[in-house]
């Protein structure tokens, strides 16, 4: 057997080692993808959100060229 | 002059600043967690000796053992910021205890599953009822709670601090699950198995775990990071900063 | 007006609720009718065999009324809530830890005790040996008001929410494992003619930690949920 291959065996023990091996990295994959993913879909919320608030200030007082945060309601 | 320590804790405590700090801090949490897992999985894998009595099946401690002490780690931390959350209502205690408890739940479940595949060809069996595997399996359920207890509110600093409720309690029962299940192991004879055996384990084989150890806590630390910077933006979405940042091209 | 003593306090409070309960006493029979059939299944699903039979009486006894208890304990603060009443204890002049205990009190009264009396029925549906059933009985009566207090605070945590049963079973569970673990194994000792006092002992001691803590950590775990 070449060393790879000797390697791959796990002297025996292969389908316990890299089934492990597999759950840990897939968890931890998983782990660090969705965070991701949700980070993208919060900001992308948050940019319409934040566009109909402009849009709405605009309709309201023509003049104005950027929204007070004063008087613009908190979310959440 | 020796109030420094306290001034800079206070001021991370605000979300901009702690939204910063973590962003500047998380990529090299990254790289230093992937950097000692490489060399971790290759000292453990490739350079460690296979053991005279587990074969090459004990390679699995190497991710075993870090994710134990992970989940139990990650638990401590949690309570910690549960109990800050809830004495001091300080809002990022309550999102780092929020955060935490998925990743915690992530690692409880690795250690159960891979000390599962270890056990069945060293033990013979999947699953057996000791105080230790017991315990994990109760603190799997514990985060599954708290995850769930947070979810289940409408209002997400409400939810949290009932949650942050529910670690503290869970904290408090842990050891008390894993005293009665020894117990109860000695009442009932014959269904205890000892896991290790009082063996020294050699420089070759726990250097690879020191390794894997320190690279899961970066690793820990690079996940939350990222989780509580997202959540600060979704609490603080009417805050001038947090629009700054939307608005921002990249959004990093 | 003269402010009500705290034990006239105490005592219409378990009134108020003992009166409540009986008004709805058709519920009281749901928890014993749901112990009686769990228990009458595990026969036909294990055999009559009577010394299988006689080695699971204890645990599936406890079992069974720990998971009837469950399902009545959702409904501990929930009437309260939808009227508004407990809104209204909880800004009430007297000691919300207290108001509390006493509808924890009321609460298993009306489901653990029903389920109490029957359990040497259970128990010898089972076949549980006679001398063993006293030992039964006591390990109920110390594990049941446990878990009517630990129950209670998880109650409370969930008090606002969309409530999921299924949400409370998975946060009861964790807590209920010591108390099934010492109860059942006071139980297993004594049928096999072995000590079993020690179990006991750790049984009572934690229910008295819990009547002590339990309620002040279910007012605490009530104004966390509340407070909107």
């Amino acid at each position: 057997m070449s060393p790879l291959q000797t390697f791959f065996a796990m002297g025996g023990y292969a389908i316990y080692v890299w089934p492990a091996y597999a759950v840990f990295f897939i968890v931890l994959i998983v782990d660090t993808i969705a965070p991701r993913l949700r980070r993208r879909r919060v900001l992308r919320e948050l940019r319409a959100r934040l566009a109909r608030q402009d849009a709405r200030q605009q309709r309201a007082r023509p003049d104005r060229a950027s929204v007070d945060p004063i008087t613009t309601p908190p979310s959440l | 002059m020796s109030n420094w320590i306290p001034l800079w804790l206070h001021k991370l405590g605000s979300p901009p600043t702690f939204y910063r700090f973590a962003g500047t801090l998380r990529p090299w949490a990254m790289v230093l967690a992937l950097l000692f897992g490489a060399v971790a999985l290759y000292g453990g894998l490739v350079l460690a000796p296979a053991d005279y009595q587990q074969g090459d099946a004990y390679r699995i401690i190497f991710i075993h053992v870090p994710s134990a002490w992970m989940s139990m780690f990650i638990y401590g931390v949690m309570g910690v910021a549960a109990f800050i959350a809830l004495v001091w209502r300080i809002k990022l205690a309550e999102v780092v205890a929020m955060e935490s408890a998925p990743i915690g739940a992530a690692f409880t479940f690795i250690t159960l599953v891979t000390g599962s595949l270890w056990g069945k060809p060293m033990w013979g069996t999947w699953w057996t009822w000791d105080a230790r595997l017991t315990s994990e399996l109760v603190l799997l359920f514990l985060y599954l709670g708290v995850i769930g207890l947070y979810h289940a509110f409408e209002d997400r600093r409400q939810g949290a601090r009932a949650a942050a409720f529910l670690a503290i309690i869970g904290i408090i029962n842990v050891p008390i699950v894993h005293f009665s299940v020894n117990w109860w192991n000695t009442l009932h004879q014959g269904s205890t198995i000892n896991v290790f055996g009082p063996s020294k384990i050699s420089w070759d084989m726990l250097w690879p775990l020191l390794c894997m150890m320190l690279a899961t806590k970066f690793y820990y630390v690079a996940s939350l990071f990222r989780r509580v910077r997202t959540d600060l933006l979704a609490l603080e979405g009417g805050k001038d900063w947090v629009r700054q940042i939307a608005e921002s091209e990249a959004g990093q | 007006m003269n402010r009500p003593g705290l034990m006239t306090a105490c005592a219409a409070m378990l009134q108020r609720d003992l009166t409540l309960a009986w008004r709805r006493r058709g519920d009281i029979a749901m928890p014993v009718l749901y112990a009686l059939i769990v228990t009458m299944l595990f026969p036909f699903a294990l055999g009559p065999e009577d010394t299988l039979l006689q080695r699971i009486a204890g645990g599936v006894v406890l079992v069974t009324v720990l998971l009837a208890m469950l399902l009545a304990l959702d409904a501990m603060f929930s009437s309260d809530i939808e009227d508004g009443s407990l809104e209204q204890l909880v800004m009430a002049p007297q000691p919300l830890a207290l108001m509390l205990g006493m509808k924890i009190l009321a609460h298993w009264l009306t489901t653990a005790l029903p389920l109490i009396v029957i359990a040497p029925l259970l128990a010898g549906m089972l076949h549980l040996p006679g001398a063993v059933i006293p030992v039964l009985l006591l390990a109920l009566l110390l594990a049941t008001p446990l878990l009517s207090l630990l129950g209670a605070v998880l109650v409370a945590l969930t008090a606002g929410t969309r409530r999921s049963g299924m949400l409370l079973a998975l946060m009861l569970l964790p807590l209920c494992v010591p108390a099934v673990i010492f109860a059942a194994g006071a139980v297993a000792a004594a049928q096999q003619g072995l000590p079993w006092l020690a179990p006991i002992a750790w049984l009572g001691a934690a229910l008295v930690l819990a009547v002590v803590l339990a309620p002040l950590a279910c007012a605490a775990a009530l104004r966390i949920a509340l407070d909107a």
